[in-house]
């Protein structure tokens, strides 16, 4: 092996240790700042101002996000704010009177003077029009979530990068879900 | 009755105040009832996420996939082995996977969370962006061969690959580069993942998303069939940091099992040019006369760093604003009439939240700042690399032999196919031995 040969396999040593320093440096670094919880997308319903991109801009059709109702909050209304369209002249089931362009919300009688409001995950698309109404009129029991079955957990997810109020967040995949609990004692509007 | 009355009279008033509430208030205007029928509240389902342990899964896939290729180029010196577990690759992590856990998204996951404030990256993420660089560092782009769901479905669609100049092929290598320091300046900045967002097979992985990314994507496959995986040559980020790593490896891919006979069937075979071929000592003689454009090119290096990371630094403005905030800023001091009456969802959002446009400013300037100190280190960079590779040109190597590109060599195989060293069998040594009779 010549001279200058054997002075190049030289420099290439020294290169390649410097590039395997420098890796194993930088992914030690991180180490120290990694976590070993993965993450997962989900919408802070008290963030969300239900704007409607949810539905449009998953990059999966229909949506992964899905409406949910947390029961525990529920005022159980026959007039409810998230499934009859304002100004509905009757307080049934007849379609000209739902809100959902898609009937995914089910109403149930229960009692005098209860109903029961029940989403159908097939058919919802996430639009947020029964949020908007629920949290304008009612409770606000019924809230945008991202259903995780469905959800193909992008890198970054598409609704994120739009969202007008930061309402997408990561969140710990053990403990992947923003339902919205009973806010204890009930205060009159 | 009554509680029927209650409930409507306490309806109308939250008519009447319910516009004036705020769309998240943490109200409940209705008190839960006390059912007298035995109805029981249900439960919300939440339907749980894939298991987090099945992350360790990929991550011995990876590993075992990466590892076996390296087996199959070392001892077992087989295309067709490669070419199957690619195959399995482009099963497991592009169609069973939807193409996220990935490797190359991983480099801005690590970038946000070097420089991010409130993201840290995962032990499997972190393990997805290491391992294929280490393997690069030791045994060459074993990741690339079969283990990249990107890289396999381009490389089952090439039919007709067509030779690029060399000078074409070399300018074009250097977009990896950019791209990577772009994305990573994004990234750092919390602005955007654009090797995801841009990402032209995901779409295909997942039978459906955005309708110009999969255009994209057919269209890549398609001159993919002619120009032998465009992405991974000419765009892939990582693809850039797994070429450095390979650069230096000691153990490579070697294309025949014995001595070279220099038949170059092999040069033939490749279809990304990332074959060397042998060169003479006239051509030595010529380049070594270049010692002088060697000092220069050298003396380019930092006057190019510099260069870049001005030019890179001032168009900081148009850089950021893929930014929402900065975009957003700039909209409303640009247009003050939107403060009045937008439909604009992101204005209509802002100014429900009570925020004043001074704070969404200066929060916008902080961002601005971070380009413009990013720009001089990512224009610095694209410099530097330009300027090695203008270096690159007068640096005379010597090689009598055939031997793969360790940097641009992706480690497919094919070479060690047609080579027909140690192969009786192969048509070309009977074609030897028919020239040789006939010339007798």
């Amino acid at each position: 092996m010549s001279k200058l040969q054997s002075r190049r396999q030289f420099l290439k040593e020294i290169l390649r240790y410097s590039v395997g320093v420098a890796l194993v440096g930088v992914a030690g670094y991180s180490l120290k700042k990694a976590k070993a919880n993965n993450y997962v997308w989900q919408i802070d319903p008290f963030k969300c101002t239900s704007c409607g991109r949810c539905e449009t801009h998953c990059v999966l059709k229909p949506s992964a996000v899905k409406c949910f109702h947390a029961y525990a909050l529920c005022g159980y209304c026959d007039l409810c704010g998230g499934y009859l369209k304002p100004g509905s002249t009757e307080r049934n089931t007849a379609a000209e009177n739902q809100l959902c362009p898609t009937a995914a919300i089910e109403r149930r009688f229960i009692e005098e003077p209860y109903f029961s409001y029940h989403i159908n995950e097939d058919l919802c698309i996430g639009c947020s029009k029964c949020v908007k109404g629920c949290t304008s009129f009612g409770n606000g029991s019924l809230h945008l979530q991202i259903q995780h079955e469905l959800c193909d957990n992008c890198n970054e997810c598409a609704i994120a990068r739009v969202c007008p109020s930061n309402a997408i967040i990561r969140v710990p995949a053990n403990n992947p879900y923003m339902i919205k609990g009973n806010f204890g004692p009930s205060k009159k509007a | 009755m009554i509680q029927k009355l209650l409930l409507k009279i306490s309806l109308m008033l939250c008519l009447l105040t319910g516009f004036v509430l705020d769309a998240g208030a943490q109200v409940q205007r209705f008190p839960k009832p006390e059912f007298q029928s035995g109805y029981e509240v249900p439960k919300t389902l939440e339907p749980a996420p894939r298991a987090p342990f099945m992350e360790y899964v990929d991550l011995f896939v990876l590993v075992a996939v990466m590892s076996i290729t390296t087996w199959f180029i070392f001892k077992k010196r087989s295309r067709k082995a490669i070419l199957w577990l690619s195959v399995f690759s482009l099963a497991y992590f592009g169609f069973y996977r939807n193409g996220c856990i990935c490797s190359i998204g991983a480099i801005q996951n690590l970038s946000l969370s070097l420089f991010g404030n409130d993201y840290s990256i995962s032990y499997t993420v972190l393990a997805f962006f290491t391992l294929p660089l280490l393997f690069a560092l030791a045994v060459g782009r074993v990741f690339c061969a079969s283990a990249c769901p990107l890289g396999a479905i381009q490389d089952l669609v090439i039919v007709k690959p067509i030779k690029m100049a060399p000078w074409l092929q070399k300018t074009l290598s250097l977009f990896p580069f950019v791209y990577l320091g772009l994305a990573v300046l994004y990234a750092a900045t919390g602005t955007d993942f654009i090797i995801c967002r841009y990402d032209p097979f995901v779409g295909i992985f997942r039978l459906g998303g955005e309708f110009h990314m999969i255009l994209l994507g057919i269209c890549f496959l398609l001159i993919g069939m002619f120009v032998a995986r465009p992405y991974c040559r000419f765009v892939c980020p990582y693809g850039a940091m797994l070429k450095i790593s390979s650069l230096f490896t000691r153990k490579h891919l070697s294309i025949t099992p014995e001595e070279c006979i220099s038949c170059h069937l092999c040069k033939d075979s490749c279809p990304f040019g990332a074959i060397d071929y042998p060169v003479n000592e006239k051509e030595n003689k010529a380049t070594r006369n270049d010692f002088k454009k060697f000092i220069l090119y050298a003396a380019l290096i930092p006057v190019l760093m510099f260069v870049g990371g001005w030019a890179v630094s001032s168009s900081y403005k148009l850089l950021s604003s893929g930014n929402p905030d900065v975009h957003l800023a700039n909209m409303l001091v640009s247009k003050p009439e939107l403060m009045q009456q937008s439909n604009d969802i992101d204005v209509v959002t802002f100014l429900s939240s009570g925020e004043s446009l001074k704070t969404l400013v200066s929060q916008a300037t902080v961002i601005q700042d971070k380009f413009r100190v990013g720009g001089w280190y990512l224009g610095a960079f694209i410099g530097l690399v330009i300027g090695i590779s203008l270096l690159n040109q007068v640096i005379f190597r010597k090689r009598s032999i055939y031997e793969a590109n360790k940097g641009d060599c992706f480690s497919c195989g094919r070479c060690m196919d047609f080579c027909p060293v140690g192969k009786p069998e192969h048509p070309y040594h009977q074609i030897k031995t028919n020239d040789e009779e006939l010339e007798k």
